[in-house]
């Protein structure tokens, strides 16, 4: 017994093709036209649907363990699946952190039990995030961690993230950086400019960022070791990486879809759902930051799905936590967002943050006979809006309400097994 | 009487300025004799319609005799119907006199409830106790709702729920809304 | 801006959303509530049945008595919640104490935060009118409107204030007082200047600016000073208090170059000797006490506004 999908248009990293695929045992065993299909196949009628490599989302905040009365892996994996997501890389600022072989292990082993994405645990670069002590990268890269970062904190010692990029070198793994030099933003709560200025709110500012992209820039040209930078969200980022691409230097990046469609005015509302880490910058920085994904500075789309409980988002904007859920209104935002192909924006979604994450072998990959069946089919002229109630992420901290999204998820494929159909999920 | 400019709108003028002029000189001289002189006599016109009024029955009490004060209360922080619909006050009152043991002619434009009436005698009590209040308008127009009676008009008029009745020194023009009020 | 539902707003969060007719509108009504203050019974029943609750989760006895003796002055009955936000946090979530509060039959709230823009939020949560006493380092409108009505009266500018400069002096940055003080002025028409050192000003002030007091103050109609914080040397805001005093305080001889016109005014309370080092009551245009005492007037005039005035019945139609 088999699953095809009919009458779908194929884009992969090879390009654009109209062509039937047929998936059995996890693979996809046959892809061309009018493929064959016995009477008990499983059919998808893909009719003016994309069917892709499964999406990959490089940044994730799934909660478990520690907060798992905002989120926990199955309702987070449930949320990815929805959004087209076949593999998620889970954030390691849990409680306890993701800095031990246990706690790693304890995030994929719930992963597999919900079945419905691919939970890439990522470690911490240092113990606890505290930024004192390196985690033992190599006792995380035997159990298959492959990218580290203290994300929700910067790692601000420069000699402490310069041991950590020379110590790792070695080790194939990535180290990515949540860049914000701290002694700038104490007590900040949106971005610095005439918003806040207004609004009687303490300034987040752009160099905030930028010092640490430039910093760990340089010392990448120092150690000639790769970093992945999170979440981008401002010109001069975008600039400086160009620059450091430009140079040859090992330098990848990610823009989140909040920081390619919204801007601080939102803050007016003084709603905490509009409080995230970068936060929400200018319409010239969101313009910069389209134009950084258009030209493939910046190389992927990820989420920084950020669950929070209602009643830490009904706050006053300096108490409530920052981040925005987002698994399942990415792609929607980012084909609203974006003036760009939509193989390039599977490209930012798919392929290229696989290679990020260095799980390129079973994600991302070509729609060929052979290959690992994690697809996704998606309806790209679908217009929609988002109702927060519906959302299957247990938090429903999504900014996006009431704007006109477009493209949406029908079908997801982990391992060639259906774990979302006609935008429902199956378990 | 002057044709009534909007006579297609169901405007109509029932008392014209000399009208209105007469009107005036009759109550100051019904003041005058009501009172048996002028002695501890004040006017004290009613924000907003009542106060030019005042001043024109204290202009012709000064030609009939001689000048008594003449001031101003404004009564919408007294009225009952605060929080059922917005009140905005006019000027701010003016009684640049004492008013204890006076006898004040209070004055309006127009008696209609006498809820107004009955917010300036609240008013005017927070500025001391007179001998007696009266009460002056030019137009009794009817539909009581309180037990209050002018001891000085201008002119009955008796009117429908729907119409409004506007008074200054022009004359008096009723109109209807058309509708209930 | 937040944006109001209908042009108006039961509620005074800001001087934004007020607006110029707005802000004229509560000086003419406060000229009737000083003439009520006058008299020997300070008191009208305009607000007879009406509940004022202060909600004060930062500590202000000043703004508190006034807002109190207003509500009385009108014949409101008042309560008052006093808590710290931390014991807050320990329990309660803000809008649950809201909430009960509310349930006890509130009409208007006062809410003094020390996070900008809870009485927003604070808002949305309750059908009640909301007045901001001052939320963070954003909005405290109704010290706004009684400066502007201080000047209004001193200057016998009841028209406006075109033509009329003022120079608001000191820690912008961090300070409501200056955002909603300012916002009052210009809706009024006057021009406004913020002096003091780029450490003390907001990244994009909403004002013309100046570090140069002595240059400006032969100009100025007004000279308002604003509350020096003791902290803000441990920020590397200013180096010393010694230094801010001897470039932004009113020292004895900038007093001396004042003409006697000048009004010279301040939120209170003072910092005797760092941003005010003269006796204010040797200064002829002091207005420190006129401001406190408007205060009242203008408070009585925001919570008739909204609560039986011309912004009144807005709230519960929108």
């Amino acid at each position: 017994m088999s699953l095809v999908i009919r009458n779908g248009t194929l884009i992969d990293e090879s390009g654009e093709r109209a062509a039937d695929v047929r998936i059995a045992d996890g693979r996809v065993v046959e892809v061309g036209a009018d493929v064959a299909g016995d009477d008990g196949d499983d059919v998808i009628d893909a009719t003016e649907c994309v069917v892709s490599p499964g999406f990959v989302d490089l940044h994730t905040h799934l909660r478990e363990p520690g907060r798992e009365e905002a989120e926990t892996i199955e309702t987070g994996s449930r949320a990815a699946a929805l959004g087209g997501f076949t593999a998620v890389v889970a954030m390691p600022n849990t409680d306890p952190t993701q800095d031990s072989v246990e706690v790693v292990e304890f995030v994929r082993r719930q992963g597999e039990r919900a079945r419905l994405c691919d939970v890439r645990p990522s470690g911490s670069i240092t113990i606890g995030r505290s930024g004192e002590q390196l985690t033992p990268f190599a006792e995380l890269a035997d159990v298959g961690v492959t990218l580290f970062t203290d994300d929700g904190n910067g790692v601000q010692d420069p000699q402490l993230m310069r041991r950590a990029l020379e110590y790792a070198s070695g080790l194939d793994v990535t180290l990515a950086q949540h860049c914000e030099v701290e002694a700038l933003t104490a007590g900040a709560v949106m971005h610095e400019g005439e918003c806040c200025s207004h609004l009687g709110l303490p300034g987040w500012p752009a160099l905030a960022e930028e010092l640490m992209v430039h910093r760990d820039i340089e010392l990448v040209r120092l150690t000639g070791a790769p970093v992945h930078l999170l979440h981008l969200s401002t010109a001069r980022s975008v600039e400086l990486v160009r620059a450091a691409k430009a140079d040859g230097l090992a330098v990848t990046a990610e823009a989140t879809p909040h920081h390619i469609s919204l801007t601080d005015e939102l803050l007016a509302s003084y709603q905490a759902l509009y409080k995230v880490n970068p936060p929400l910058r200018t319409m010239a920085d969101v313009d910069a930051v389209r134009g950084g994904l258009a030209d493939g500075t910046i190389d992927a789309i990820a989420t920084d799905h950020a669950p929070h409980t209602p009643e830490s988002k009904e706050q006053p904007l300096d108490a409530a936590p920052p981040g925005m859920v987002g698994l399942e209104t990415a792609l929607g935002v980012a084909i609203a967002s974006l003036d760009m192909s939509l193989s390039e924006i599977v490209g930012a979604m798919s392929w290229r943050p696989a290679r990020i994450a260095r799980i390129d072998d079973e994600h991302g990959r070509p729609i060929a006979a052979g290959e690992p069946a994690n697809l996704t089919v998606f309806d790209p002229g679908h217009r929609w809006e988002v109702v927060p109630a519906e959302l299957a992420s247990k938090s429903h901290n999504t900014p996006f309400v009431g704007v006109p999204l477009e493209g949406r998820v029908r079908s997801t494929i982990l391992r060639g097994e259906l774990v979302v159909n006609d935008g429902r999920a199956l378990r | 009487m002057a044709e009534p400019a909007g006579a297609r709108t169901g405007a109509r003028r029932v008392l014209a300025a000399d009208d209105i002029g007469r009107a005036v000189t009759r109550m100051a001289h019904e003041v005058i004799e009501a009172n048996r002189g002028l002695d501890g006599v004040a006017i004290v016109g009613i924000e907003a319609g009542g106060v030019w009024l005042a001043r024109a029955i204290g202009a012709a009490i000064e030609r009939i005799d001689h000048a008594i004060p003449v001031g101003s209360i404004d009564a919408s922080l007294y009225r009952d119907d605060i929080g059922l619909r917005p009140v905005a006050p006019g000027a701010v009152s003016d009684l640049p006199f004492p008013i204890d043991g006076v006898s004040v002619v209070l004055v309006d434009d127009v008696l209609y409830t006498g809820r107004t009436v009955r917010a300036a005698l609240d008013a005017l009590a927070d500025y001391g106790r007179p001998r007696a209040v009266q009460l002056a308008v030019m137009v009794d127009r009817g539909h009581r709702e309180l037990p209050i009676r002018p001891d000085y008009v201008g002119k009955n008029l008796p009117t429908a729920l729907i119409e409004k009745v506007t008074v200054d020194a022009d004359g008096v023009v009723i109109e209807s809304t058309g509708g209930s009020q | 801006m937040t944006p109001t539902p209908s042009g108006g707003s039961a509620s005074l969060l800001s001087i934004d959303e007020l607006g110029a007719d707005g802000v004229a509108r509560i000086m003419d009504l406060a000229d009737h509530m000083a003439e009520v203050n006058r008299r020997p019974n300070p008191k009208v029943p305009a607000l007879r049945g009406k509940t004022v609750c202060n909600v004060f989760f930062e500590d202000s006895t000043r703004t508190r008595l006034s807002f109190e003796t207003a509500a009385k002055r009108l014949s409101a009955d008042t309560m008052t919640f006093a808590a710290s936000q931390s014991s807050l946090n320990k329990g309660e979530s803000l809008r649950d104490t809201i909430e009960t509060i509310g349930a006890m039959g509130v009409d208007a709230f006062v809410v003094r935060h020390g996070s900008s823009g809870a009485p927003w939020m604070i808002d949305g949560w309750t059908t009640a009118s909301v007045v901001n006493a001052g939320d963070g380092w954003h909005a405290h409108p109704t010290q706004g409107l009684l400066d502007a009505y201080t000047v209004r009266t001193a200057l016998g500018r009841a028209a406006g204030f075109d033509g009329v400069r003022i120079g608001i002096v000191g820690d912008v940055k961090h300070s409501r007082v200056a955002r909603s003080t300012a916002a009052a002025f210009a809706a009024l028409g006057a021009d406004v200047v913020f002096v003091a050192p780029r450490t003390l000003l907001p990244p994009v002030p909403s004002m013309p600016t100046t570090e140069d007091l002595d240059g400006v103050l032969d100009d100025l109609d007004v000279l308002y000073l604003l509350r020096m914080q003791r902290e803000r040397m441990t920020e590397a805001l200013v180096p010393s208090l010694r230094e801010y005093t001897a470039r932004f305080g009113l020292t004895p001889e900038r007093a001396a170059r004042l003409a006697d016109h000048v009004l010279v005014m301040h939120p209170g309370p003072m910092n005797r000797g760092v941003e005010i080092a003269v006796d204010p009551s040797e200064l002829p245009g002091a207005m420190i006490t006129k401001q406190v005492a408007n205060g009242i007037a203008v408070r009585m005039a925001v919570l008739f506004d909204i609560l039986g005035g011309g912004a009144s019945l807005e709230k519960g139609a929108r």
